[in-house]
């Protein structure tokens, strides 16, 4: 039972990584149609940042450094200016391109930032020690758990919870939805696009410098790929959840979060090289049994 | 006060195909103008033109003194026209109180959207018992109105109307036609209105553009079609025979 709490525990924390990184895809699918491969290589952005740059095999702490309260808004800053700039030089250029298209584009920029963060970072990964405090074990009855795990649970909590309070209750979360709903109407009445655009590739940075950090702590190594699984997770993610649906986005993190964490718990150990083909048959029965995700996306439906 | 909207010899193509051709047509200050016409006609290609929806291949589309070819919809928008497209476009997922919001966040910061938003529900008063529902559980009619009064909340000076009576009962038309002309009464509003129908059209426009196969093919003042004979010929493209009595386009 213990161990099963255990597991859970890391269940869970694992599918906020994943929830986290799902939203800020599933927010830009919402909007723009796109399936935005490069957001895990946001994320990998704004782990490097952390560090000097230079080839060196050990890491030495740059913005990392800094005390927390600094740390956190200048990697925000740093992964949503590089979520801009990818905006303005490749997705907006192609606003009227085909969905396929803007998927396509969304790997190329993936494969320029994968290959600039290697000229700059070199190509082995990197041991990195960014918060070792906070892998100091809390004891709450019999379960040992770490504070990162619980500090990650409260992270995801708080800014789900901001995110769904902007989006509700704040002008441009209004315009957002109604863009994500209808974008050409919400033109008409006066929405700027390309501001609302802009707003969901910003917010899709923050949740990735989010995860950045949060990740960078848990793992304690910087790779130029480290983004790649993240992403294609956070993907599979947002399908199971229902593509175009923010809620869909979070069941389908914490699903997937769940459903990999047991099976690296509980596959007997000579299968256990195989949980990823197994984590995806998984999703492959989700999505016979639910075509449109387990949270279907509510469109808009006309009455006569 | 000369013409608040003119467009002149616009071509609208989709790829190979030829969606409006040298149409021009003009809309005064103060107006009801009626396009009709068949489906397909090219009725929503030239609202959608005119709100900055669809780029013409060719020609000159001027709001007041504004040319707003190649204008982005919400710069159009913003110039004082707006669009209730076919279909309505109702955001559904969002409250009836969103909705409406979204159409005056171009006045963001004018102290007057508030007091445009309480006017507005005096005229819609089913739109006021449901203003936190989602609009897509409105009915049919309700949000035809929402779709009106969230165009109303840009506070456009033409509004263009798509449609308004598409797949709605025939009291629920006479409904939003009263509001319509009601609308145009109070906020001195011009309007553009596309129907597939001339019945009641007759009665409400003052000018009317009947169009066919992407071409203009009659206008004139209501008053002089009022017997729809010229309406009909026009509309189906040849005159009218015998079997055709009776059968209003």
């Amino acid at each position: 039972m213990i161990g099963f709490l255990q597991n859970l525990i890391d269940a869970v924390s694992l599918g906020s990584i994943y929830a986290l990184t799902a939203l800020g895809i599933g927010l830009l699918f919402g909007i723009l149609r796109l399936i935005n491969f490069a957001h895990g290589d946001y994320i990998t952005i704004g782990a490097y940042a952390l560090i000097v740059p230079s080839a060196d095999v050990t890491a030495r702490l740059l913005i990392g450094d800094l005390p927390l309260i600094v740390m956190t808004p200048l990697i925000c800053l740093i992964v949503v200016v590089a979520a801009l700039l990818s905006d303005v030089l490749v997705f907006r250029p192609l606003r009227r391109a085909s969905s396929p298209t803007l998927m396509i584009a969304s790997f190329a920029v993936s494969y320029i930032i994968q290959n600039g963060v290697m000229m700059l970072y070199g190509a082995r990964p990197k041991a990195v020690d960014l918060w070792s405090g906070a892998n100091t074990q809390i004891l709450i009855g019999d379960l040992r758990v770490p504070m990162l795990q619980l500090i990650i649970l409260v992270v995801t909590l708080v800014l789900m919870t901001t995110l769904t309070l902007f989006l509700r209750k704040t002008p441009y979360g209004i315009q957002m939805r109604a863009a994500a709903e209808d974008f050409r109407m919400a033109t008409y009445l006066g929405v700027r696009g390309n501001l609302v655009i802009g707003l969901a590739f910003a917010i899709s940075g923050i949740l990735a410098a989010a995860v950045s950090l949060l990740y960078t702590t848990q793992s304690g190594s910087l790779s130029h790929t480290m983004g790649l699984p993240l992403a294609l997770f956070a993907f599979v993610a947002v399908v199971v959840g229902g593509m175009g649906s923010l809620v869909g986005a979070v069941v389908g993190g914490f699903t997937i979060g769940i459903i990999v964490t047991m099976l690296q718990a509980y596959l007997p150990p000579e299968l256990r090289a195989f949980r990823d083909a197994f984590a995806f048959a998984f999703v492959i029965l989700v999505l016979l049994v639910r075509p449109a995700g387990l949270v279907p996306s509510r469109t808009s439906f006309e009455r006569v | 006060m000369g013409a608040l909207l003119t467009i002149d010899d616009v071509h609208v193509r989709y790829g190979d195909l030829v969606a409006l051709r040298d149409v021009s047509l003009t809309v005064a200050q103060g107006e009801v103008v009626c396009v009709i016409g068949p489906n397909g006609a090219g009725k929503s290609t030239l609202l959608a033109a005119v709100a900055g929806g669809v780029t013409p291949w060719r020609g000159s589309i001027r709001f007041g003194d504004t040319e707003v070819v190649g204008l982005r919809p919400e710069v159009v928008a913003r110039q004082g026209l707006s669009l209730v497209p076919e279909g309505r476009h109702i955001f559904g997922t969002l409250t009836v109180d969103e909705n409406l919001r979204i159409g005056g966040f171009i006045h963001k910061g004018r102290a007057d959207a508030k007091a445009d938003y309480e006017r507005l529900l005096e005229l819609f008063p089913r739109l006021r018992e449901r203003l936190n529902f989602p609009a897509g559980r409105l009915s049919g009619g309700e949000q035809q109105m929402l779709a009106v009064a969230r165009a109303v909340m840009t506070r456009p000076r033409l509004l263009l109307v798509d449609e308004p009576s598409l797949g709605l009962a025939p009291r629920i038309v006479d409904q939003i036609y009263e509001i319509l002309l009601d609308l145009r009464q109070r906020e001195g509003l011009t309007l553009v209105i596309n129907e597939q129908s001339s019945n009641r059209i007759l009665k409400h426009a003052d000018r009317i553009y009947v169009l066919r196969g992407g071409r203009i093919q009659l206008e004139g003042r209501a008053a002089d079609l009022a017997d729809g004979e010229a309406i009909r010929s026009a509309y189906f493209g040849f005159g009218s025979p015998a079997t055709l009595e009776g059968v209003t386009p």
